[in-house]
């Protein structure tokens, strides 16, 4: 399956918010390709009836009673905020919608 | 060099308690230990000296008062992986977009070993994010093996137990999520410890792979790792995969291993990490690609000593082990991409390009792509692709399929013997530089202890002495069963005492740095 | 801001089209902390102090789920006559936004806790719809942003943006509806109804505020048209937070009209997330993304699944209540009212209000005067709908026994109910506050009677002569200087006394 295009990386990187290089495109389109060939024994398990496994212990129901913690402070919660404004974490305009 | 930094932290320990030593003398001399040697070795990004200081005044006045220690380490100075938030002491997780960060909390390890009276002499280089085998992947230059200074620690975890093997701390605490104990351990002649999944606490160390990130102790000495397990284990009700039970007895089982008899003890040695070398009396010919023939060899007469030491040596197969290695490079970056998907410039750490004509969008990606170095780039982007729809079930989802097998390759072989045993890494350590743009040689590192992530069972390396091709330490590894962690300190602790007395303490043969310089 | 809109007229939709309605409701949960932190889950409060490591995605910080909010959503899902999961899991939802710490949603995908399941709906006129319940899931809620710059506040145009977290993970439960077909020219009706019905229920549950006004009820509508002789639904938008009751009836039937000319005129429905302009009942669309998201979906490795016993579920079945409109037969039945007022009090929407006041205690005819009239009044001049007014039964009901025991005035008793409604907090919290004490302690009384009969003597001569109305006078200093508070009966006794006895 792998084989994997500059433009698929390109992709890949907006997705994950890197603004990559041209220089990385090619370095890792190159290097992803290597790796997941080299990872893509595990496919020949896909179709298996093998349940997965998620969670390396087998918990379940692990519950927190509902019942206040004291948190931070809005000094300490802004403490380490690039930049901040009325008690809030001051961000650049966001372009897109909620979702 | 002074005295105390050669003791281990049980004889430290005790000098304090019986007040024949101050834990302030003890903490200054690491803290000038690691003054006069750390130009050289780089396994610390961040000093704590005076925090240090007052926690060991604090350990001090309470024993002067003539109040019981608060944990049987209280007094002893202990270096902390930097992916370990410490409130009030920068944690940067060796990566630029962390650097100046100050945490306003503490992980629970951190409160634990603060609770427990253990001065935090400050925090310890890594890979970024605690991806890599070398600690070449800090933001912030790589560590030295103090073995010899051209080669890496190991990693991520290298500047914790490259801190031990320099005698500039006689406790560390590393994580590991592939190996980033033990295969640092290995490299540098040191005790590394994972625990069994859940028995640490994760709050507060800054997630790689959340399914596989588990803090570990890490020493000169299987008993020192043992006490300092028992100060950082156990429940914590603010991370909902901590295991609801007591911490297994493991300075106990230490201790009986000590004794030097692992009769009706049962060993088995993993074909597929062998080399076959249980097989027919220690041959290390066949199945041993990849392995150095001096890593063999020292595990070879490893399994030689468990066997006079009264343990029963088997072999045993995990044919799925073979299948680690790539379900690894599957699940942890795909978790990666996800965890780290919050160091976005918003709320703390780094922030790139805010010109005020930029959105929150652009700032985000040219931050990220400032912030983390290539290998995280590279994880969180085939992490991405793995997670991704039409990906998904032939790579995130195989992999979790594989997950299961190795399970029950664990579970098949811990119904025939009570540990299994296997090289630790498949080599020494390798020269800085050598594998860093060759990641697939890389991974290979951490070809052995892979498999104990994935299925969250525990496992120790233990130094098994100098390869005879190139001098360079060498580990063996133990596994046991989930929350059957004693088991691997008494075997570890046997291993240790006969070794130690055939050969003397691996690191009295670490060169003297003093005055090296870089 | 837009653009003219050609619209179809609403009965020539109806004879072309069949619409599809879909309505997903996401639902605050009241518990006392967020959905995996023991922050405090309160409405407003100063931005950024009701956070922590965890609900601000600090590096290290760990998730752990609130239990109660877990039952919460297995009681809502019980009450939707859906089946509860015997296993499921949190899935990570994997997008990257400012308002959301962690730059993925902790929510549930593929096993979700409650599925298939049902509500019936009452509509207008007493006919009962049945709306299919796809699933019912638990969530976070996101922090939220105040757009600067902008000419209007909103998210375009705007220079920077502001983020509070106060909100962000906050348990939310998001209740999606299996496509709702065949209402013809009822679907917005159907949709309010559904909504409503909904509120209804989750009130009874107590389990929300259900405040459409502050968002801890929020309702997307997804809407599409098929033709009369398609065999397949039409393209859908969806029309986000729709924050009223008649909002919803108005954006589905906006919608409708909308995609009816479109079509009509040979056009395609594109799939997008719309909004909805309250000022003119408008919906506009929003940004258009280049790509698809990919969410990129996996089990939440932080969380452990969650297996709910039989008995736990059984246990959690019993603690459902009456069903509203159930209990409005009921209450018709129980309080001898006639067609006419049972539909006054449905028409202010005080049934089920005065229902739960008199489960807390309150006599009927008490509850209902107070829910009718003041109540009523009140929310007329805030212009909201009765069951918006920040007061809860119980605390009216609480309002009106201290009324009946005589330790508030009627007069007193309506201040108490300004003070909770303005914020002051519970009733006995306001009395304390605004001192209201109905001044019933006679030696109090009888200083401010002896000084008011001493200050006016001419008129303690007038009584003492049998003028016995000059009374009033006299009541009205000692009602001055209590400042209201005294019982006005039992002053005038003790004047009375004190003129004429001693
Ligand atoms: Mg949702
Ligand atoms: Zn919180």
């Amino acid at each position: 399956m792998p084989n994997i295009s500059r433009d698929e990386v390109a992709h890949l990187a907006r997705l994950a918010r890197l603004a990559v290089t041209d220089e990385e495109l090619n370095t890792f389109a190159g290097q992803l390709d290597q790796i997941l060939d080299a990872v893509a024994k595990v496919g020949e398990v896909a179709n298996s009836d093998i349940p997965p496994t998620s969670h390396a212990v087998p918990l379940t129901n692990v519950f927190r009673e509902d019942v206040v913690r004291p948190g931070l402070t809005q000094e300490q919660a802004l403490s380490g905020a690039p930049a901040a404004e009325e008690g809030r974490f001051r961000v650049p305009q966001i372009l897109g919608d909620e979702q | 060099m002074s005295d105390l930094t050669r003791l281990t932290a049980a004889e430290l320990a005790g000098r304090i308690h019986a007040r024949e030593v101050s834990s302030v003398e003890v903490t200054q001399a690491h803290l000038d230990r690691i003054e006069e040697v750390d130009g050289a070795v780089h396994a610390f990004l961040h000093v704590d000296t005076e925090g240090a200081l007052d926690a060991a005044r604090a350990v001090d006045a309470r024993i002067a008062s003539g109040e019981q220690p608060a944990s049987p380490l209280a007094g002893v100075p202990l270096a902390l992986k930097d992916v370990l938030t410490t409130e009030g002491i920068p944690t940067t997780c060796g990566s630029r977009t962390l650097e100046g960060w100050l945490p306003p909390y503490d992980a629970t390890v951190t409160r634990r070993l603060r609770e427990a009276g253990v001065p935090i002499l400050g925090k310890t280089n890594m890979d970024e994010f605690a991806m890599g085998s070398s600690t070449e992947n800090s933001a912030f230059g790589p560590t030295r093996n103090p073995w010899d200074r051209d080669r890496i620690p190991g990693g991520s975890g290298g500047g914790s137990s490259a801190s031990l093997a320099a005698f500039e701390a006689p406790l560390a605490i590393g994580t590991d999520t592939g190996g980033s104990i033990r295969q640092p351990g290995s490299v540098t002649g040191t005790v590394g410890v994972k625990p069994t999944y859940g028995g640490v606490s994760r709050y507060g160390l800054v997630a790689f792979s959340s399914s596989l990130d588990q803090a570990g102790p890490c020493a000169r000495t299987v008993l020192d790792a043992a006490l300092l397990h028992e100060v950082i284990g156990g429940h914590d009700p603010l991370d909902a995969t901590s295991v609801d039970a007591p911490v297994p007895a493991v300075v106990a089982a230490a201790r009986e291993g000590a004794r030097g008899d692992l009769t009706g003890v049962r060993v088995g040695v993993v074909r597929e990490f062998s080399g076959n070398a249980a097989s027919a009396g220690g041959s290390a010919s066949a199945g041993g690609e990849g392995y150095q023939p001096g890593v063999l060899t020292s595990f070879e007469a490893a399994v030689q000593q468990l066997r006079e030491l009264g343990a029963e040596v088997v072999e045993v197969s995990c044919p799925n082990f073979t299948l680690a290695l790539p379900a690894y490079y599957l699940i942890a970056p795909s978790e990666c991409s996800s965890n780290l998907a919050r160091f976005d410039a918003m709320r703390y750490g780094l922030r790139v390009g805010d010109d005020g004509t930029r959105s929150a969008e652009e700032v985000m990606s040219l931050t990220r792509e400032a912030g983390f170095g290539a290998e995280v780039k590279r994880r969180i982007m085939l992490g991405t692709y793995a997670l991704s729809s039409g990906y998904y079930d032939a790579y995130y989802g195989s992999a979790q399929k594989v997950r299961t097998l190795i399970s029950r390759d664990f579970d098949a072989a811990f119904e025939r013997v009570d540990v299994l045993v296997s090289p630790t890494t498949p080599t020494t350590a390798f020269k800085i530089g050598e594998r860093a743009d060759d990641p697939m040689a890389m991974y290979l590192a951490d070809l052995c202890t892979i498999p104990s992530n994935l299925a969250g069972n525990a496992a120790m390396s233990v130094p098994s002495g100098l390869s005879a091709d190139d001098g360079l330490p060498v580990g063996l590894q133990i596994m046991a069963p989930a929350l059957a962690d004693d088991r691997l300190y008494r075997v570890g602790a046997a291993y240790e005492t006969a070794r130690d007395a055939a050969e003397g303490p691996l690191l009295n043969r670490v060169p003297e740095l003093k005055g090296a310089a870089l | 801001m837009t653009a003219l809109v050609e619209l179809m007229d609403y009965d020539e939709v109806i004879s072309r089209f069949d619409p599809v309605l879909g309505l997903e409701v996401h639902v605050e949960l009241s518990t006392a902390t967020k959905m995996f932190c023991g922050c405090v889950n309160e409405f407003g409060g100063e931005p950024n102090t009701h956070v922590c490591p965890t609900c601000l995605g600090m590096p290290g910080a760990l998730p752990v789920v609130n239990g109660k909010a877990v039952e919460s959503a297995m009681r809502i899902g019980l009450a939707l006559n859906c089946e509860i999961a015997s296993w499921c899991r949190f899935a990570r939802k994997n997008y990257f936004y400012p308002d959301m710490p962690k730059n993925f949603q902790t929510s549930q995908y593929d096993e979700p806790i409650a599925f298939s399941g049902y509500l019936d709906v009452p509509l207008d006129d007493g006919e009962v719809v049945r709306v299919e319940i796809e699933r019912a899931h638990m969530e976070e809620d996101t922090g939220k942003s105040l757009h600067v710059g902008g000419a209007t506040g909103r998210i375009h145009g705007a220079e920077h943006s502001l983020l509070d977290y106060n909100r962000a993970g906050v348990p939310l439960i998001e209740i999606v509806t299996k496509p709702i077909t065949g209402m013809g020219a009822r679907a917005p009706e159907v949709a309010r109804a559904y909504v409503t019905a909904l509120r209804d229920l989750l009130r009874a549950l107590d389990v929300s505020d259900v405040r459409m006004d502050q968002g801890s009820l929020r309702c997307d509508a997804n809407v599409s048209l098929m033709a009369k002789d398609a065999t397949e639904f039409g393209t859908r938008t969806e029309t986000k937070n729709v924050n009223s009751l008649r909002s919803v009836e108005r954006a589905v039937r906006y919608e409708m009209t909308r995609q009816g000319a479109v079509l009509l005129d040979g056009g395609t429905i594109k799939q997008e997330t719309r909004h909805f302009q309250e000022s003119d009942g408008s919906t506009s669309p929003g940004r258009t993304k280049e790509t698809a998201e990919d969410y990129r979906y996996f089990p939440e490795p932080d969380l452990v699944p969650i297996a709910p016993t039989r008995e736990w579920v059984e246990q959690l079945r019993q603690t459902l209540p009456e069903l509203p409109w159930e209990r409005r037969k009921r209450i018709k039945d129980e309080w001898n009212l006639t067609d006419e007022e049972l539909r006054d009090l449905l028409n202010t929407g005080a049934a089920d209000l005065v229902a739960a006041t008199v489960d807390a205690g309150a006599a009927p005819g008490e509850a209902r005067s107070w829910w009718v009239q003041y109540l009523t009044q009140q929310a007329n001049t805030r212009e909201v709908e009765l069951a918006e007014l920040p007061i809860k039964p119980v605390q009216v009901a609480r309002v009106i026994e201290l009324v009946g025991s005589g330790e508030l005035t009627n007069k007193m008793g309506r201040e108490v109910v300004q003070g909770v409604l303005e914020g002051e907090g519970e009733p006995d919290e306001v009395v304390e506050k605004r001192d209201l004490k109905v001044v019933s302690d006679d030696s109090a009384l009888l200083t401010a009677v002896d000084e008011a009969l001493a200050a006016a003597p001419d008129v303690a001569e007038k009584i003492r002569g049998g003028k016995v109305q000059a009374a009033g006078a006299i009541v009205g200093a000692v009602m001055k200087t209590t400042k209201g508070q005294a019982d006005a009966k039992r002053v005038r006794e003790l004047i009375l006394e004190r003129v004429n006895g001693s």
